[in-house]
């Protein structure tokens, strides 16, 4: 059996090679944005039939044919698309995997939601890392609610061997259940590297098509049927988790229940909290997948005295446990704030909530140590293109400046302060219109090319129909740099036709060099736009320097 | 026996490229290992954290408790201060550059942070950058300061060389060699 050391990213995706997955679907989001790119890396090492097919165009049209079929891996416009392409691709009857972060699942709710109610056919894993203590995010939102609310089992693995021998048997049960099947993750798995076992890979498996229209076309009296059909499976969703869960029955006085990473927190200080307590070691149940069954739980609270529920995000099966009516027993974690209901958890965490002392560190009197927050890269273009907007603002008191999510939302920091907001991909240019509909002067949407066509396309043409005075900027480096330099779906000199597409008047796209040797003639540029009575775009090109060294490197 | 090792610096120092390396080698050794590292915003010149657990037994958390770490490479002086309270009190060694990385306005008086250092148990500070250049290799300070923490390591030196080799190999021998006689001038330290 062979071993490698891989992180929890790259388990996942590895697991998905091995069980013959034929189509991955990914838009960048940290920390899920390693599964596409190994993915990419490895996807031809595994006998991909189709030479190029990763790039998306030479594999799709080839004929179809079991062994000869093309496997891919690809970037998409955004969660939605992505979430859609791998539907389509187990329709088909082979399976079919995306992945994407945390708030990346509420833009591919719809298709998440609906696709629940479907007979899924080739195995369909939804792999969804969150972020708790957004290390990279704005929310700390958990999965395992969105995959509550879906209906959908969950798999929650607790480290990386877990991570792939889940995502490997996401598939078999996504089949077995005609269900798609959610993977969550969490940073600290996501991105940490342990040694990974990894199991015999099969080949591209291909179930056939699906000629059961009833059960793919959800119009109401058929939506009810498959609704009713997912409903009446939730009873076997649960048996099974239950069945999965490991319970040790030990001490009497404390239970303790762990969900995913939290397993590893816990097993840190296990032997401390046994030393403390005779060696006996607590009562332990460990729970990594949902929907929660509940008999082992009632098992738990039958043999102990009290319970501590560790889990990485919100409290979810703490919640569940206590009910309105209260639990049987005393029930410890991050609703009575013995685990901060904020942020992720830690050993030192998890530590002092099983009531250890933690350890003495180093200290040091008199210094607080200053933080050091990220910042543009030396050279970037975003950096000039800001220079040139606040230079363009120079003595107006009436303006609004609102961003997106993308290395640009620095731009909120000093010593820019250039921006007023980040809220979600594609926000800036939707909230820009807005303010703009109900009389906002100056009204401007700040965006990378890559966040433009992930979510802001669809409110330009809201402005562009309704005729909406603001102006867009749209920072063009080429790339998703934020994540690592990625390709955007789109090249750069596309951009304008696509603008034009779009119904902007040619007059108003304007294509500016995001370079300080220009930035006379980019502020006068703005300044006439800004004066424009309609919907004018304002293009900053210039290539990320993150892509270039990653360029230079290859 | 187990190592618990933070890396810290700054984004673009090399930090996360050397905890590979002491993790490959660590493996070679036979040891289990675990490796985290936070990425994403971090790279654009924010602070860099990676945590790198060594053990001969099943290793659980990702990350290192407060007061647990045996080692604390930090390629920059203030990036050490930051992590300190990560260090055991009874046992840890800080290795620490002295070179600051001036990128943020209110950083504070170099001699005080280095003095801070110095003041604790057993802390090397070491002119990392400056015995990099004399080895003709500016770019090492990081296999420097892996060097001047070596011996501290439960792992045989010429594994450690093996790894060095290996990431650079790409590079070509040249580099692979200025990067060798960094590690070993780091090595030839000695601390108090």
């Amino acid at each position: 059996m062979a071993q490698m050391v891989l992180s929890g990213d790259e388990a996942i995706a590895q697991a998905a090679l091995d069980a013959g997955v034929a189509g991955a679907f990914a838009y960048p989001g940290t920390p899920s944005t390693e599964i596409m790119e190994y993915l990419q890396e490895h996807i031809e090492d595994v006998g991909d039939p189709a030479p190029g097919a990763t790039d998306g165009q030479s594999g799709e049209a080839a004929q179809r044919d079991a062994a000869k079929a093309p496997r891919v891996a690809q970037w998409c416009t955004n969660e939605k698309t992505a979430y859609e392409s791998a539907l389509g691709a187990s329709h088909t009857g082979r399976r079919a995997m995306v992945s994407m972060k945390h708030v990346g699942l509420n833009v591919a709710m719809d298709p998440f939601v609906n696709s629940a109610l479907l007979k899924i056919n080739g195995g369909l894993v939804v792999v969804v890392a969150d972020d708790p203590s957004m290390h990279s995010s704005q929310d700390e939102q958990d999965s395992r609610v969105l995959a509550d609310f879906a209906r959908v089992p969950c798999f929650e693995p607790s480290d990386q061997q877990e991570a792939y021998d889940m995502a490997r048997a996401a598939f078999d049960y996504s089949e077995r259940h005609e269900v798609p099947v959610l993977l969550r993750v969490t940073t600290r798995l996501a991105h940490a590297r342990a040694m990974v076992r990894m199991e015999e890979a099969l080949s591209v498996t291909d179930r056939g098509e699906t000629h059961d229209p009833g059960s793919w076309v959800l119009m109401p009296a058929m939506a009810r049927k498959r609704w009713a059909a997912l409903l009446e499976k939730q009873t076997e969703f649960k048996a099974d988790a239950d069945a999965a869960c490991a319970l040790d029955l030990r001490s009497k006085d404390l239970g303790v229940i762990t969900c995913g990473l939290a397993r590893a927190y816990y097993m840190e200080n296990e032997g401390a909290w046994a030393a403390a307590h005779g060696g006996e070691r607590p009562s332990h149940l460990h729970i990594g997948r949902y929907p929660v069954g509940t008999e082992k739980i009632k098992a738990l609270v039958r043999h102990v005295g009290r319970i501590l529920v560790l889990e990485e995000g919100y409290p979810y099966i703490e919640r569940d446990i206590r009910g309105v009516f209260g639990a049987p027993v005393p029930v410890a974690g991050k609703l009575s704030g013995e685990i901060p209901l904020a942020g992720e958890l830690n050993a030192d965490s998890v530590r002092a909530a099983l009531g250890i002392p933690g350890h003495e560190g180093v200290g040091f009197a008199g210094i607080e140590v200053p933080g050091r927050p990220p910042q543009f890269c030396q050279g970037c273009p975003h950096a000039d293109s800001f220079t040139a907007l606040k230079r363009a603002l120079e003595g107006e008191a009436d303006f609004f400046t609102a961003s997106d999510i993308g290395c640009y939302t620095l731009a909120a920091l000093p010593p820019w302060n250039a921006v007023e907001s980040c809220v979600d991909m594609g926000a800036s240019a939707g909230m820009a219109r807005g303010a703009a509909a109900v009389g906002q002067k100056r009204a401007i949407g700040v965006i990378g090319d890559s966040t433009f066509y992930h979510s802001g396309m669809t409110n330009l043409l809201d402005a562009v129909r309704h005729r909406t005075p603001m102006t867009l900027l749209i920072l063009d480096n080429g790339t998703t740099g934020m994540t690592g330099a990625q390709p955007t779906i789109s090249p750069t000199d596309l951009l304008p036709k696509l603008l034009e597409g779009l119904g902007v008047e040619k007059a108003h796209i304007r294509v500016l060099e995001a370079h300080r040797r220009a930035i006379d003639a980019d502020v006068a540029a703005i300044r006439e736009e800004l004066a424009y009575d309609g919907v004018s775009v304002i293009v900053m090109v210039r290539e990320c320097i993150e892509w270039l060294k990653k360029v230079r490197k290859s | 026996m187990t190592c618990d090792i933070i890396l810290c610096g700054v984004g673009g120092q090399g930090g996360l490229s050397v905890s590979v390396v002491i993790a490959r080698a660590a493996m070679a050794a036979g040891f289990q290992v675990k490796q985290s590292e936070i990425q994403g915003m971090s790279q654009r010149g924010g602070e860099v954290l990676a945590n790198l657990r060594i053990s001969d037994r099943e290793i659980f958390s990702p990350t290192i408790s407060k007061g647990q770490a045996d080692i604390i490479f930090a390629f920059e002086p203030l990036e050490a201060l930051r992590h300190v309270a990560w260090l055991s009190a009874d046992h840890g060694t800080v290795v620490s550059a002295m070179a600051p990385i001036l990128n943020i306005p209110n950083y504070l008086d170099i001699e005080a942070v280095r003095a801070e250092i110095r003041r604790i148990p057993r802390a090397r500070l070491v002119d990392a950058d400056a015995i990099a250049r004399q080895e003709g290799n500016a770019r090492g300070a990081n296999v420097v300061l892996v060097g001047a923490g070596a011996d501290l390591l439960p792992i045989p030196t010429v594994l450690i060389e093996r790894e060095i080799a290996a990431l650079f190999a790409r590079k070509g021998d040249e580099v692979v060699q200025a990067n060798l006689r960094a590690f070993r001038a780091g090595s030839a330290l000695r601390h108090e």
